[in-house]
């Protein structure tokens, strides 16, 4: 009986081929894009997990210093019976567009947990230790770098992306840090105690204090799933309208198998059978979807990471059994939350139902007025997220409720607008053309919704890009004044290179930097030299009176955007740093930094660091005498390629990342974009198969099929573009939540807004076409209808 | 081509095929029918016998496979869509078995639908349909809110509101009881005497057949 009972139900597909199509693909879309983000989370994850477990600094405690470590410290440490060993890191510039993280080691002293790659022991070792050495990377790294000019590459693969491990002597030289270390590593459990005063500036961190990376990125990766959850939802809009209307074709079948003798019971658990069945099958191209998605999405989101934290994750996607599970969990869980109200339904069906399909197309005044509550409920519940909530997942619960609610509201409006146009309406044909196109507003409703988020998310992330694009471009112009930026080998080439600069360059000036901590939290601490190049361009956002001479008097500092509002600092406040108290004179914009920054006079902080890194400088010259003043720097002093950046590479870099940052972002958006259309397209199909009976009279009275299928195909323009009308604020909502709320939470900086019409023309555009090509089929269809097919609904057969 | 205002449906030899999975199928095999200005015509005939089809092509809602359709003297056998459907929408009232009204407008609507598309909407004489329909109570309801015969009637009052010369109706009192048929069909009949339009009505009620002015019997795709 089972078997009958689920073929006869599985009949119904084989009859609707379109319908099922719509069906997988809507859930495929779905899946695709919600595991494509997942999997680009997933990999991105691993690596920092990688990256923090590189050389067992999960399990090492950690010896550092304000800047790089003199050799003889570490001499003096393990004289002293301290068990360090030390590590030399650092990037080197390969060529234009290529670098590479380098970790220098030394084999003889590192700890087991350290042990990450094989040297060989005895005399194998010693290709590694003598010159020129071997550097060891993974595959992916080995391939990135082929041909540079590096020691003997070797393959490790338990190494994380982007990095190549080497003896430290030759990391050293390769890094021109002769005599230096970067920190030293040491296992816990063997520290003999206190760190001795022979090495003064130094701090002992334990094992788990570095591992910030994956702190730093979660606001990045929480971005990407707040979007691949829309793309999900949007997919699943598809979804619940193709099962919906099958359930609803269907009811004369489960009336008839209840008849026979299926229990509501079965009935539900074979429909709930069928449902997994088709899941399965659609979550599966899902997941190869998906895969293709993140495969194609992963070498930008790289780059993105690389370029704003610092994070490296590789540009090819590994494989996981626990994302494809998790892909195939959500298709199944999106589809029972698609069919939980079909289900319902059959679950309570009579025997004595109507064999007729209910009015599918049609809601009832009391569905619209609780779709109507529940919209009003979730922009309530957006407006006290707004107000009371804080933090990032309250800011993702506010957007959710927007749109959400906007979404639910979208069908009561345009109701209320066609109601407004018929009763405006002279002539039969425009009453009967809004009359027709109120009552279809149910069957396209999902359609309109899901066309409504995707716009909506054009629009707020479109305005939220360029905003941010605008105000970024001209920070950039602000922040970046210096014509060239010096990163000397060593202190004692910087002092002869701005030595030589003196009477060739209109300023030099210093760019000093130290760690420091505010209110207990680390935060950058930066020098400032009293001089026009700030007190002209640093781009401040309040400030009091007088701000550059009481900066220049040592008593007063600068502290970034994001600090301020982490401490609730304002002008004029006091300000306590680790051995000195000031007050604030000024906040200023620090867009792309996730750190805190506070700005002091270059003589507060020699004063408060004296062993700070001396070597980076800005220097001022004429623009078009740069690039010369440069090449004369490198060939005086042979610095290398990396120790002299331009402004215009700098900006140029800076522009880049920026641009890929939101590529992802702007190619989700896309993807979105062609869901709903596909959801359009799905409806009117499914629409224009049952609206024969609603046509074929007004045919018969005397308005050809052409006349009919342009009524059509004007009324689908009509309420794309009412949609896109309605996005219009929604999306620029949705803009100002992302800049005031979700920046402010997630990078703790507030962007101005800016708006952009061209863009929305464009996108208005860009809707009316997947309006267009969505309706293009079933318009064309009913302009090519059979008359015998118009004719059988007056006959006996329908 | 114009051959008499009187004349106002002439079928002559017409004959209509459909073709199916098992072969060609014929529905109509030459049939000649003449209907006056002012007369009425029962068109009776077992199921399937061809009568709905007839009436189709009468309509211009389908094309016969051979013979000649003229309405009102227009020739509509082989005419493109457009002549087609302006005749349907000027000249032709259909009363529809299955009611066929706008699901998306009220009754009073639906009754002005197609005397509007026409350009002949007279709100006193559809009042006077509403009245004699009894429909006057229902105006504002919407058809999904009325009974199988109240939509019947307002199907009726649709056809006949526009005064069409050519009054063509599929078992139009199916729906009702008796005394309601009865009195349908006596505004029909009132409209036909009345303002000389012209009645094509297929029935399966030899009692109603034997109201109108003539009535033909359809078997086998022929007219007896």
């Amino acid at each position: 009986m089972i078997a009958a009972a689920l073929s006869a139900l599985l009949s119904h597909w084989r009859r609707q081929p379109l319908q099922l199509a719509m069906l997988l693909a809507g859930l495929a879309l779905a899946t695709a894009l919600w595991s494509g983000v997942q999997a680009i989370n997933a990999e991105a994850r691993a690596s920092y997990d990688a990256a923090a477990a590189t050389l067992g600094q999960d399990r090492l405690a950690r010896i550092e210093a304000e800047g790089p470590i003199p050799q003889d410290v570490y001499i003096a440490l393990r004289r002293a019976g301290w068990p360090v060993t030390p590590v030399v890191e650092g990037r080197l510039r390969l060529d234009e567009g290529r670098s590479l993280h380098l970790i220098g080691i030394d084999p003889l002293t590192l700890p087991a947990p350290a042990q990450q790659v094989d040297f060989g022991q005895g005399d194998a070792l010693l290709p590694f230790l003598r010159p020129p050495g071997l550097l060891f990377a993974n595959a992916e790294t080995l391939a990135r770098i082929d041909g540079a000019a590096l020691p003997p590459l070797r393959l490790a693969d338990r190494l994380p992306p982007g990095t190549a491990l080497g003896d430290i002597g030759q990391i050293q030289r390769l890094l021109r840090m002769e005599g230096r270390i970067s920190h030293l590593l040491l296992d816990p459990e063997a520290a003999p105690g206190p760190l001795p005063a022979l090495a003064p500036g130094l701090r002992l961190l334990p094992p788990d204090q570095r591992n910030e990376v994956a702190r730093l990125t979660d606001s990045f990766h929480l971005n990407l799933t707040a979007f691949g959850l829309l793309s999900f939802a949007v997919g699943l809009f598809i979804v619940h309208s193709a099962i919906g209307l099958a359930f609803e074709q269907r009811r004369p079948v489960f009336r008839t198998l209840r008849a026979l003798g299926l229990t509501a019971r079965m009935l539900t658990g074979l429909l709930l059978a069928e449902l997994m069945l088709l899941a399965g099958v659609a979550g599966l191209a899902g997941l190869g979807l998906g895969y293709l998605v993140a495969a194609a999405l992963l070498p930008d989101v790289a780059a993105t990471l690389r370029g704003l934290y610092g994070a490296e994750v590789p540009g090819t996607l590994t494989f996981r059994p626990g994302w494809a599970a998790a892909g195939l969990g959500i298709a199944a869980l999106g589809t029972l939350a698609s069919a939980a109200q079909g289900l319902w339904r059959v679950a309570r069906l009579p025997v004595l139902a109507p064999a007729q399909p209910r009015a599918w197309a049609m809601a009832s005044a009391r569905a619209m007025r609780r779709q109507g509550l529940a919209a009003g409920a979730l922009l309530l519940a957006a407006l006290g997220l707004l107000i009371w909530g804080t933090g990032i997942v309250a800011a993702f619960a506010l957007l959710a409720a927007l749109l959400l609610g906007a979404a639910l509201l979208l069908p009561l409006i345009l109701s209320a607008l066609l109601r407004g146009a018929t009763r405006l309406a002279r002539g039969p044909i425009a009453e009967w053309f809004w009359a027709d196109t109120r009552q279809q507003l149910p069957g396209l409703s999902l359609a309109l919704m899901a066309l409504l988020l995707a716009l909506a998310a054009n629009i707020g992330v479109g305005t939220m890009v360029s905003s941010f694009r605008l105000t970024f471009t001209g920070w950039l112009d602000q922040r970046l004044a210096f014509e060239l930026y010096l990163s000397a080998p060593d202190e004692a080439t910087a002092a002869r290179v701005t030595d030589w600069l003196q009477p060739r360059a209109d300023a030099v000036l210093p760019i000093f930097r130290a760690e420091t901590e505010v209110a207990g939290r680390p935060a950058q601490l930066y020098g400032m030299t009293d001089h026009a190049t700030y007190r002209d361009n640093w781009p401040l956002l309040a400030a009091v009176p007088d701000v550059w001479d009481r900066l220049a008097s040592g008593d007063w500092a600068l502290v970034n955007e994001q600090l301020a509002r982490r401490e609730g600092l304002s002008p004029g406040d006091p300000l306590h740093l680790p051995g000195w108290q000031g007050r604030i004179a000024a906040i200023y914009s620090d867009y792309g930094n996730p750190s805190a920054q506070v700005i002091v006079s270059t003589a507060r902080l020699l004063a408060l660091h004296p062993e700070v890194d001396r070597r980076r400088h800005g220097i001022r010259v004429a623009p078009d005498r740069a690039a010369a003043l440069a090449d004369d720097m490198r060939a005086t002093f042979d610095l290398p390629e990396a120790a002299l950046i331009d402004q215009a590479s700098l900006k140029g870099f800076s522009v880049q990342v920026f641009e890929r940052t939101f590529a992802v972002t702007a190619a989700l958006n896309v993807l979105t974009l062609g869901v709903a259309g596909l959801a359009m397209f799905a409806s009117l199909m499914t629409l224009s198969g049952m609206r024969l009976p609603q046509l074929a009279p007004v045919w018969a009275m005397g308005l050809t099929r052409n006349h009919l299928a342009w009524l059509d195909f004007l009324r689908t323009l009509l309420l794309a573009a009412a949609t896109m009308v309605a996005a219009l604020p929604l999306g620029l909502a949705l803009a100002w939540v992302l800049l005031a709320v979700v920046n402010v939470q997630a990078f703790g900086w507030r962007l101005p807004m800016h708006v952009f019409p061209l863009d929305w023309l464009r996108l208005g555009a860009l809707a009316l076409l997947a309006a267009a090509l969505a309706a293009a089929v079933p318009v064309r269809r009913l302009a090519r209808l059979a008359p015998a097919d118009l004719l059988r609904v007056f006959a006996n057969e329908r | 081509m114009n051959e008499g205002s009187e004349t106002l449906l002439r079928l002559t030899g017409v004959r209509k095929s459909y073709v199916t999975g098992e072969g060609p199928i014929e529905v109509l095999a030459g049939v000649d029918l003449t209907l006056q200005a002012g007369k009425s015509l029962a068109l009776t005939g077992e199921s399937g016998s061809g009568k709905s089809t007839i009436l189709h092509l009468a309509a211009g809602l389908d094309e016969a496979s051979a013979g000649r359709i003229l309405v009102a003297g227009t020739e509509i056998t082989h005419a493109p869509d457009s002549l087609r459907a302006r005749l349907r929408r000027d000249t032709v009232g259909l009363v529809f078995q299955q009611f066929n009204l706008i699901p998306s407008l009220d009754v009073a609507a639906n009754l002005a639908f197609q005397a509007r598309l026409a350009g002949r909407h007279d709100p006193a004489w559809q009042a006077e349909l509403a009245e004699a329909l009894g429909l006057k109570g229902c105006l504002h309801r919407y058809p999904e809110q009325l009974s199988g015969g109240q939509q019947q009637r307002v199907a009726i009052g649709r056809a006949l509101a526009a005064r069409p010369r050519l009054v063509l109706a599929d078992e139009p009192t199916g729906n009702l009881d008796e005394a309601s048929a009865d009195a349908v069909m006596a505004l029909l009949l009132r409209l036909v005497a009345q303002t000389g339009t012209g009645l094509l009505m297929v029935t399966h009620s030899m009692r109603l057949a034997a109201r109108l002015g003539g009535r033909l019997h359809l078997s086998a795709g022929r007219l007896a």
